[in-house]
């Protein structure tokens, strides 16, 4: 059984102003199975994250169906309860130290306090933040609030994983940093991950599986590609391997024609 | 530490020059034709000085200023608890706002000053007539102000409440009112100020005690060292309440990040 099933989602949006209502997603189909890393990605603006969203039950599709473990889910009956989502932009809660925003989803469901701030802290620690748990959010630098926002999504073990390109606002380094730790943490109990990205270098040193996005609008999967390269991986080294180069150039292929596509209407439009 | 001496040097100046040209005699008159009218209009600094250690040596203010200060604290509280309650209510439920929007700007627009009269009436000439007025000026900042906070809550945030599992009730508490704290607080420094516009107008309209009182017989007696001395106490009152807004809101909202957080080694 998959544990997530997008089948034939349609997502059109009223348009703004009596304009044209815009189809962002068409017809759309991708599925993720138990214990798998699946990347989507895509030229920007082509409704990646729109995607995500109807995955986190956030977004009801105009059309089409969602499943979770083979049961269907409807927005309206709340959001996706088995999924843990992090978000691109920064959803730390300002007003909460490091610990406390860590046991935030443990607070939300009623844990007691004293054994959700022993879970928090083991998770402070296994992040690489422990002792600094008393600090807020803008005492931390980037890369310090991406690993608190993993902190508090892992710290409920959902069984999916939905990221929605986590690392794109970090420097280099400390994204590969990242991507190691992601790995690793997700090598542990192999929960099922839908990761979003606009970095097929990223999808491709991350995952089990890459599905290619066209552009926008009525963007839908137009590529699945296979990645059999062994792990456990790492993504600096991972990246200079002939089988890594080879994959990158043939779904580079089926790419970018799709960004070339994005770049000229983005160009094109007024 | 200098600012301190640069801004009592303000007040000093101020003093000095208030004293200066008012004092009869002291300099050539260049306005008025007698020496004592720019006293009679302006007050003198020294007087003015010792209506007010008079006031409190003979214990006379205490009274009036307990009246107003129950006042003012009457009219923030109340104004700013309702403020809360129906900012929230209304930034929260679509309908709700629709349906009182035209009601809200109304009564924000009209001059409710001009309600005093028709509290006296309602609540007499004791203290609620000036609580009723403060409520009244005080809700309308303290209301708009949430309504705003709320409706500007990053919807990341609530997105990522939603998905970590927390219920309407958890986002309000969790998320909605401390989102909103920062724009309330910014409000409660105007709304101090209008609680106190609340009880002195009220007290200036018709009473028999309270600071606005003790000004309001002095006019009838043009004893104009007296009116300054009331309006010097009551700014000092006013600056103690913004004082205290100010700490209360260094306590709740330690999280915000400062214009600079390095410090000297």
């Amino acid at each position: 059984m998959n544990a997530l099933s997008l089948e034939d989602i349609t997502c059109r949006f009223a348009g703004r102003d009596g304009g044209e209502p815009y189809t962002a997603v068409a017809n759309a189909t991708l599925s993720v199975a138990e214990g798998e890393f699946v990347s989507v990605v895509g030229p920007t603006g082509c409704g990646k994250s729109t995607l995500l969203n109807v995955a986190a039950g956030l977004l009801e599709p105009s059309a089409g169906r969602v499943a979770v473990f083979g049961d269907p889910l409807i927005a309206a009956d709340g959001v996706n309860k088995r999924a843990g989502y992090m978000f691109q932009a920064d959803a730390l809660l300002p007003w909460r130290t490091g610990i406390r925003n860590v046991i935030a989803g443990l607070e939300f469901r009623g844990v007691p306090h004293g054994q959700a701030m022993e879970q928090g802290d083991a998770w402070l620690r296994r992040v690489g933040l422990a002792g600094f748990g008393d600090r807020y959010p803008h005492q931390m630098s980037g890369g310090m609030r991406k690993r608190l926002a993993l902190a508090q999504t892992l710290i409920l073990s959902p069984d999916i994983l939905l990221m929605d390109e986590p690392f794109s606002a970090l420097d280099v380094q400390t994204r590969q940093l990242m991507e190691n730790e992601l790995l690793a943490l997700w090598a542990e109990d192999r929960k099922s991950v839908l990761f979003i990205t606009h970095d097929l270098e990223e999808a491709i040193a991350l995952s089990d599986r890459v599905v290619v996005l066209s552009a926008g609008p009525g963007t839908r999967p137009i590529g699945d590609f296979r990645i059999d390269l062994p792990r456990p991986r790492d993504v600096s080294e991972i990246r200079m391997t002939p089988a890594f180069l080879a994959l990158h150039k043939e779904i580079w292929g089926a790419m970018k024609e799709e960004v070339l596509k994005a770049y000229q209407r983005q160009k094109a439009a007024p | 530490m200098k600012l301190r001496v640069l801004q009592v040097g303000v007040f000093a100046a101020l003093v000095l020059a208030w004293h200066v040209l008012t004092k009869p005699g002291l300099l050539p008159n260049f306005y008025f034709e007698q020496d004592n009218r720019a006293a009679f209009f302006f007050g003198e600094p020294a007087k003015v000085f010792w209506v007010i250690v008079d006031w409190f040596a003979s214990l006379e203010i205490f009274q009036h200023l307990w009246v107003t200060l129950l006042e003012t604290l009457l009219g923030f509280v109340i104004g700013a608890a309702f403020g809360l309650a129906i900012g929230l209510w209304l930034a929260l439920s679509d309908t709700a706002s629709a349906v009182t929007e035209p009601y809200i700007k109304g009564l924000n627009s009209m001059p409710r000053v001009v309600l005093a009269p028709i509290f006296a009436v309602w609540f007499g000439l004791g203290i609620w007539s000036k609580v009723a007025l403060g409520v009244t000026l005080v809700f309308f900042v303290v209301f708009f102000n949430v309504y705003q906070g709320v409706r500007e809550v990053s919807p990341t945030l609530l997105a990522n409440a939603r998905m970590l599992g927390a219920s309407r009730r958890q986002l309000l508490r969790s998320i909605y009112l401390p989102s909103a704290m920062s724009w309330v607080f910014a409000s409660l420094h105007n709304a101090v100020g209008l609680a106190f516009v609340g009880a002195v107008v009220g007290e200036y309209l018709g009473s028999a005690q309270g600071v606005g009182y003790l000004i309001l017989q002095a006019e009838g007696t043009f004893d104009i060292n007296t009116v300054f001395a009331g309006i010097i106490v009551l700014t000092a009152f006013a600056l103690v309440l913004d004082a205290v807004v100010t700490m209360v809101e260094r306590r709740l909202m330690t999280w915000q990040p400062k214009a600079s957080e390095t410090e000297k080694v």
